[in-house]
């Protein structure tokens, strides 16, 4: 089977490092060889498959070093629960340098390094939410990941967030080969939320490829530093992650998207109750303007 | 040839934009002109400080260049730190030949490259923590320098290192003033950017030191701004005005120092010679501390004479009848300079183009040889540049702004001039082309070229290059036919 290279981006805070880690549990639970590379400087895309605080970034260590031509795969490179490779590109606290420089120069000594020519079956860019700059595109750029998952749930931010990560596809699948593969709904249980995130997927082109239901266990895992594949294997929540695993498996819809305008998306959010229609005649009224009228 | 008329001039300009694509010449068209002097503002033939068009193969320079090149570079006993990676630094180290008395690494550092080196590393992570321990390494390794500048290339924009955060921890550190530039080479459209943000950090964070701090000033203190001591250049302008009377009291910035920077405010008259690359901080002085500032111009006898006439006009009768006598002095010399040199150069035609001053400045010397400037223009100019350039010019006078490679060779294959005065990058191809060359950026490794000194040597390099036989020789023998070969073998 060749490598497949997917990324999973998503609004901030919406559980991408949660929902990879352990789809990525699932994938070697069924005998997949699986890289994880976060994105992100924050570092906490590996530490439930590697059951740590925060992984040995490759920027950290290349500042360390002196330079990143210094450093050895074997020094960045961690192996976690189910032989899954774990590595983190790092960066610098918030404020200064430059966070997106940071994935390029990880990313670049990963491919030069030869990480990608072992025996591997998947690869997954965990990135950081916001695609601020063409640093935290670089997983979609060319010969890197063509299957792009969004991580989204029935709120308008993270659809909104969803639908502008479509547009971001859209330039980069008109030069190459990536393709979007699938929203999936981290469930925050609102209202007919698997209706809203299907049709959401309807009209980017795409479908949704799980619901992932919200279950405490998930929590009383992450506390634990482990996914919930291996801390409660029984569970029903682990099921539902070895579902998305199979499903991404099987997954043979790669399409490019096809963004909907802003109006379209304030059009869906009300037929779902999300929004209210727009009264114009509110738009830039104080509070006290509006009392006294 | 002839000097050509209007006509045929405007004619050239339309066949060279020809080949252009249309939005292309539409832009270009802005930048040519034909100098009417009916036409008091320059705005209303002439555009200039636009953005150079993608693929033109414009030769201007950035704004890194202009801050620490031109206007801070020179500051001989600081200390100036290309910060970001290291080539900008490096490849522009020493290049601009300006002067300087010192011992590099004791108390002058003109020469030297001092940079932040940056790695990837810096990148992501910022170059601030290096920075600041560049800074206290500096001051470790050469205490006597007397301030340190940041000059910064274009990374430190890009990743927003906060320079003036670590230039004010250093300032407590070292005790000694620490100023951050943001001149990143990204800034603005060509070098000129970079001489406004270099004014401005001197106004913000040098100028006003000493204004509480006594001075023994005299009636007499005058500073020299804007001469960088090309091949020594401000030294050949400064005795002039010490002749005359005037106490020197700054040179802004070829040979200069910090200490004269700050006290520059303390100034009677400030004189300048760069007009575009510091005209900004003559602004601020005679807002804030009332210093009146005037332009002079000491290329050529005839605008040397004039200038001192203009400077003595601000003094007492005593300057003035000193400028006489300094110009009397002077008039055998340059006269037996003038009857070696004129009847070798006279009627001969020169184009120039060179940066921010010289294609006005330069055009009393070569008159005062006889010759003749046919086309001129500037790579960073503004149009209060070109305001005063008209009234520099003869009527048919040929302009370009901001010229591209593909003009600059047409122009030259039509006008054919005698000689061509530009830079580094244009010179091998002119060569090539058989004209004779001189670089009026650098002097050719030449220079002075300011004052009765250096009028002596720019007329002997006009007439060495002009007037040497290799141009005879350019063409090949064999195409002259079998007897010119034979006749060469002979």
């Amino acid at each position: 089977m060749p490598l497949r290279q997917c990324a999973i981006y998503g609004k901030g805070g919406i559980g991408k490092s949660t929902t990879t880690q352990n789809l990525v549990a699932g994938l070697a639970e069924l005998g997949k060889k699986v890289m994880i590379v976060g994105c992100d400087p924050k570092a906490d895309s590996t530490r439930l498959i590697l059951h740590s605080k925060a992984q040995n970034t490759i920027m950290e260590m290349a500042a360390e070093a002196g330079t990143v031509e210094d450093l050895e795969l074997e020094d960045v490179l961690k192996l976690g629960y189910g032989n899954i490779k774990c590595v983190e590109s790092g960066g610098p606290e918030p404020g200064v340098g430059c966070a997106g420089r940071g994935v390029i120069t990880a990313i670049n000594f990963l491919e030069e390094e030869g990480a990608y020519e072992e025996d591997l079956d998947f690869v997954f860019y965990d990135v950081l939410g916001d695609v601020v700059c063409g640093g935290f595109a670089m997983p979609i750029r060319e010969n890197k990941a063509q299957e792009i998952y969004i991580v989204v749930s029935g709120e308008m931010m993270a659809m909104y967030a969803a639908n502008n990560i479509s547009k971001g596809i859209v330039k980069y699948a008109s030069s190459g080969s990536v393709r979007l593969a699938g929203l999936i709904c981290n469930s925050r249980n609102t209202a007919r939320e698997d209706e809203l995130i299907m049709e959401l997927a309807r009209q980017l082109g795409t479908h949704m490829i799980h619901f992932v239901p919200r279950d405490n266990v998930v929590q009383r895992a992450e506390i634990r530093r482990m996914t919930v594949i291996e801390y409660d294997p029984a569970s029903k929540q682990a099921q539902e992650y070895r579902d998305l695993a199979q499903k991404i498996i099987d997954n043979k819809k790669m399409v490019i998207p096809t963004p909907i305008t802003m109006d379209a998306l304030e059009d869906l959010l009300m037929n779902f109750g999300l929004l209210d229609e727009e009264d114009e005649s509110i738009i830039g009224k104080a509070a006290v303007v509006e009392a006294t009228a | 040839m002839s000097t050509m008329t209007r006509e045929e001039t405007e004619a050239l300009i339309q066949e060279v934009l020809e080949v252009y694509p249309e939005k292309v010449r539409k832009d270009r068209e802005k930048h040519l002109t034909v100098i009417d002097q009916d036409v008091a503002e320059s705005k209303k033939c002439i555009t200039s400080n636009r953005k150079s068009l993608p693929g033109v193969m414009t030769v201007r320079g950035c704004a890194y260049a202009g801050s620490k090149g031109v206007v801070w570079g020179p500051i001989k006993d600081m200390v100036h730190i290309s910060h970001g990676p290291v080539g900008c630094g490096q490849y522009s180290r020493a290049g601009r030949r300006n002067y300087y008395v010192g011992a590099t690494g004791i108390n002058t550092f003109g020469t030297m490259n001092f940079t932040s080196d940056f790695q990837e590393k810096d990148i992501v992570f910022g170059g601030d923590k290096k920075l600041a321990k560049i800074m206290t390494e500096i001051e470790q390794l050469f205490p006597l320098n007397k301030g340190i500048t940041v000059q910064s290339e274009c990374p430190i924009g890009l990743i927003g290192d906060d320079i003036e955060a670590v230039a004010k921890k250093t300032i407590a550190e070292i005790k000694k003033p620490v100023v951050p530039v943001r001149c990143e080479g990204f800034r603005g459209v060509s070098q000129s950017l970079g001489h406004h943000i270099a004014n401005d950090s001197i106004r913000d964070w040098v100028l006003d030191a000493r204004d509480k701090t006594s001075f023994n000033g005299t009636p007499y203190d005058v500073t020299v701004i804007g001469d960088y001591n090309v091949g020594g250049d401000a030294w050949a302008s400064r005795t002039l005005l010490e002749e005359m009377g005037l106490r020197v009291i700054a040179q802004w910035s070829g040979d200069g120092t910090l200490a004269e920077i700050e006290n520059t405010p303390k100034a009677k008259l400030n004189l300048i010679h760069c007009y575009r690359s510091m005209n900004y901080i003559s602004r601020h002085m005679e807002e804030k501390y009332n210093i009146p500032w005037m332009e002079y111009n000491f290329f050529g006898p005839t605008k040397i004479a004039e200038s001192l006439r203009k400077i003595a006009a601000f003094f007492d009768d005593n300057i003035k009848a000193n400028a006489e006598r300094v110009i009397e002095k002077y008039t055998a010399e340059y006269e037996a300079v003038i009857a070696k040199y004129r009847p070798r150069l006279e009627g001969k035609r020169v184009m120039l183009y060179v940066g921010g001053l010289r294609p006005r400045h330069i055009i009393g010397a070569y008159e005062d040889l006889g010759m003749e400037v046919v086309g001129t223009g500037y790579e960073f100019a503004h149009n209060d540049d070109y305001d005063r350039t008209i009234a520099e010019m003869g009527n048919t006078t040929l302009i370009y702004d901001d010229i591209t490679g593909y003009e600059f060779e047409e122009f030259v294959k039509k006008v054919k001039p005698d000689l061509i005065g530009s830079g580094i990058k244009e010179k091998y191809i002119f060569q090539k082309m058989g004209i004779p060359f001189r670089q009026m950026h650098s002097w050719d490794y030449s220079g002075p070229y300011h004052g009765y000194d250096g009028f002596a040597i720019f007329a002997r390099d006009m007439d060495m290059t002009l007037n040497n036989p290799c141009w005879k020789k350019i063409r090949a023998p064999w195409l002259d036919g079998p007897s010119a070969t034979a006749g060469a073998a002979a």
